[in-house]
């Protein structure tokens, strides 16, 4: 039984500096793109991009085979900053994303108080307490859709940022129209 | 020494047809529109109740934080409803109003005035000039008692008057100097008072000869307040361009002109002051410049702020619909999208263009002839500006001096093409605002999510531990009973 117990033990142990060692000087330096990316990013790994989350989106922008518009809680800001992180240009005419920012919003009269919502919410934006109605806190809520998919009476509902006199703003001039050339 | 004249600017036609025509003063309308904020920072809170029984002069709204202004009631009567009403800004987009309905009785509460308001402390007369709602009345609308503190910790010892009222079409300032030449000169002085007497300037633009005359006349007896004549030419009253035509100084890209010494203020505030100042009456009525072609009877009116400007439309008269309705003068006005939007602290005209007046221009391509570039006061290049935010390249934008613009509109009114320049940089100006606004609440976020985590981490922890306690107690127990138990059965075999 002794001799047993030894052989583990001395195996585990050799396996294991092996390995301790292996992970000291054998370290894959992370790309620091991707760290950069994930910092961008919201980190609510809602996974409306496709991806399980922000880390793995992070890798997938990186290598390119992603496209710069998945993330919708981002928005355009979000766009701008990756195109200029990653040194792309990109033209939002092309982009067939929805970048209106989204808000969760809690329909009053089906709202049953389950309290699901709130414990799924990443940001912490949903308060409530059991069989009480819950509510959104607009400037907490980044859009993950995340509240949507646990409720029960589908009370909880994405809705349109409002425009209001703070987030108001001039549109762009139309472009110029094609001038028929003079002959 | 002062220099011939400004950088660049325009010389747009004057329109000032109203600058003879005697200011009347505008009975209350039944109904007063008064938006929470009119000012630059936080909005008013209510201090009324609805139905709450209001005496003109009363506070109704009060100042929140550090930069806002407390609002008074223009006329007695009741609070109707607190409400969201159309805004003075060219969305139209409602904003929380206080709708208050006019008796007609003009009941006032008495007033306790210093006997001479001139051997007040300064300190006192900026809490005042604070509690009379007192804002820029130039357009700006920043409260004046933030600005006085700012000069009396800054001890600034240049203090600019600004009666240059470059504008085309707006006379009000103008007409204050010619009819209440007295008050005014009795808010400069106050205003004086209150920053420890500094060298005190009025400056008026070369197109008043009659302001110029008579304010001279007035400051004949005070060594320290002079009057300058500056040449007519716009943006001559744009704070900044001012300030540096007049001390040859400029005022540091992102600083404030309190940073180089100077204080600056408004004509129109300055005789708003004597009347709080001296008379103890706040801030609820101001002088407003009608014009336009549209207009039967153009001139300037004293109006109650709140009034609609369809009921100041109707009391001066309509010749035809106004094809459009600007708030401000021609050149920084706002077009408004109809007239059921009242008239605030910081409205100094009212245009109604008829429809002969608007020029629809077609734009046409640059042809690069940086007539642009010599109408800029700031010195910037417009059409590089509006070729990058074309294709939204806001970065590069800013980095060729977007965030410098004052949105003068001299670049547009030059351009012979009509490239509507100032809609890109207004379009720009609002792009950077609202990134700056998502990275705000992008950030928020991130400590949200940051803190739930770190919540939840401790929550696993702290379920972890209990039951680890839990067991550590069961074994504990079972323990006790074992030993108890072989107590017993040692007992029993004793």
């Amino acid at each position: 039984m002794i001799e047993g117990i030894a052989t583990l033990a001395t195996l585990g142990f050799t396996l294991g500096l092996f390995l301790a060692l292996a992970a000291r000087f054998l370290k894959v330096e992370a790309d620091p793109i991707v760290d950069d990316i994930t910092a961008m990013l919201p980190g609510s790994n809602c996974g409306q991009c496709g991806f399980a989350g922000c880390g793995q989106a992070a890798e997938a922008m990186a290598e390119g085979t992603a496209t710069l518009d998945i993330c919708p809680p981002g928005g355009k800001g979000l766009i701008e900053n990756l195109a200029a992180r990653l040194g792309v240009d990109w033209d939002f005419s092309n982009s067939t994303t929805n970048t209106v920012p989204m808000l969760a919003y809690v329909q009053e009269a089906t709202c049953i108080g389950c309290t699901r919502c709130f414990k799924a919410c990443p940001t912490d934006a949903i308060i409530g307490a059991p069989k009480q109605m819950h509510s959104v806190i607009d400037s907490a809520c980044n859009g993950c859709t995340l509240c949507i998919d646990v409720c029960p009476t589908e009370c909880l509902q994405m809705v349109e940022v409002k425009t209001t006199l703070t987030n108001w703003r001039w549109n762009k001039p139309l472009p110029l129209a094609q001038l028929p050339l003079a002959a | 020494m002062p220099k011939l004249s400004i950088r660049g600017g325009v010389h747009p036609d004057e329109h000032k047809l109203t600058n003879e025509i005697t200011i009347t003063r505008v009975p209350t309308p039944e109904r007063l529109y008064l938006p929470l904020k009119q000012h630059i920072g936080a909005p008013a809170a209510p201090d009324k109740v609805i139905h709450e029984i209001i005496h003109k002069g009363q506070i109704i709204a009060r100042a929140q934080g550090s930069v806002s202004a407390n609002i008074h009631a223009p006329c007695s009567g009741y609070v109707e409803q607190i409400t969201d009403w159309a805004a003075p800004h060219p969305s139209g987009l409602p904003t929380r109003t206080m709708v208050l309905v006019n008796d007609g009785r003009e009941l006032r509460d008495d007033v306790s005035t210093p006997v001479n308001p001139l051997f007040l402390r300064p300190e006192v007369i900026a809490e005042r000039v604070s509690q009379a709602g007192i804002v820029g009345l130039g357009g700006a609308t920043f409260p004046s008692a933030v600005k006085l503190t700012l000069g009396q910790s800054r001890n600034t010892p240049v203090l600019i008057i600004n009666g240059c009222e470059c504008e085309p079409y707006l006379t009000c300032d103008d007409r204050l100097m010619q009819e209440r030449t007295q008050a005014v000169m009795d808010g400069i002085q106050l205003l004086a008072q209150a920053l420890y007497g500094p060298d005190t300037i009025i400056a008026i633009e070369r197109n008043k000869p009659e302001a110029i005359r008579l304010m001279e006349i007035a400051c004949k007896d005070f060594g320290n307040i002079r009057v300058m004549a500056v040449p007519t030419r716009y943006p001559m009253g744009s704070e900044k361009q001012l300030i540096e035509y007049i001390t040859g100084r400029q005022v540091p890209a992102g600083k404030l002109s309190a940073d180089i010494g100077v204080t600056l203020h408004n004509i129109s505030t300055a005789y708003a002051i004597s009347n709080a100042v001296r008379h103890g009456k706040p801030l609820t009525h101001r002088i407003v410049t009608v014009a336009g072609d549209a207009v039967k009877r153009p001139g300037n009116y004293e109006v109650p702020i709140g009034m609609l400007i369809s009921d100041l439309l109707a009391f001066c008269g309509l010749k035809e619909e106004p094809q459009r309705i600007l708030m401000g003068g021609p050149m920084m006005g706002q077009a408004l999208p109809h007239a059921e939007i009242p008239i605030t602290k910081g409205c100094n005209g009212v245009l109604a263009m008829s429809r002969a007046e608007v020029k629809n221009s077609t734009e046409h391509p640059c042809i690069r002839c940086a007539s642009c570039v010599d109408a800029c006061p700031i010195g910037l290049s417009p059409l590089t500006m509006a070729a990058m935010l074309k294709k939204d390249k806001l970065d590069q934008a800013v980095d060729i001096g977007l965030k410098d613009c004052i949105l003068c509109g001299s670049c547009s009114f030059a351009c012979p093409s009509a490239i509507p320049l100032v809609h890109y940089f207004n379009y720009g100006k609002g792009e950077l605002l609202i990134r700056g606004q998502q990275q705000q609440k992008d950030d928020e976020i991130k400590r949200l999510i940051q803190g739930r985590q770190v919540r939840m981490a401790q929550q696993e922890k702290e379920k972890e531990e209990m039951i680890a306690k839990r067991m550590q107690a069961i074994a504990k127990r079972k323990a006790a009973e074992k030993a108890a138990a072989e107590q017993n059965s040692e007992k029993e075999i004793a």
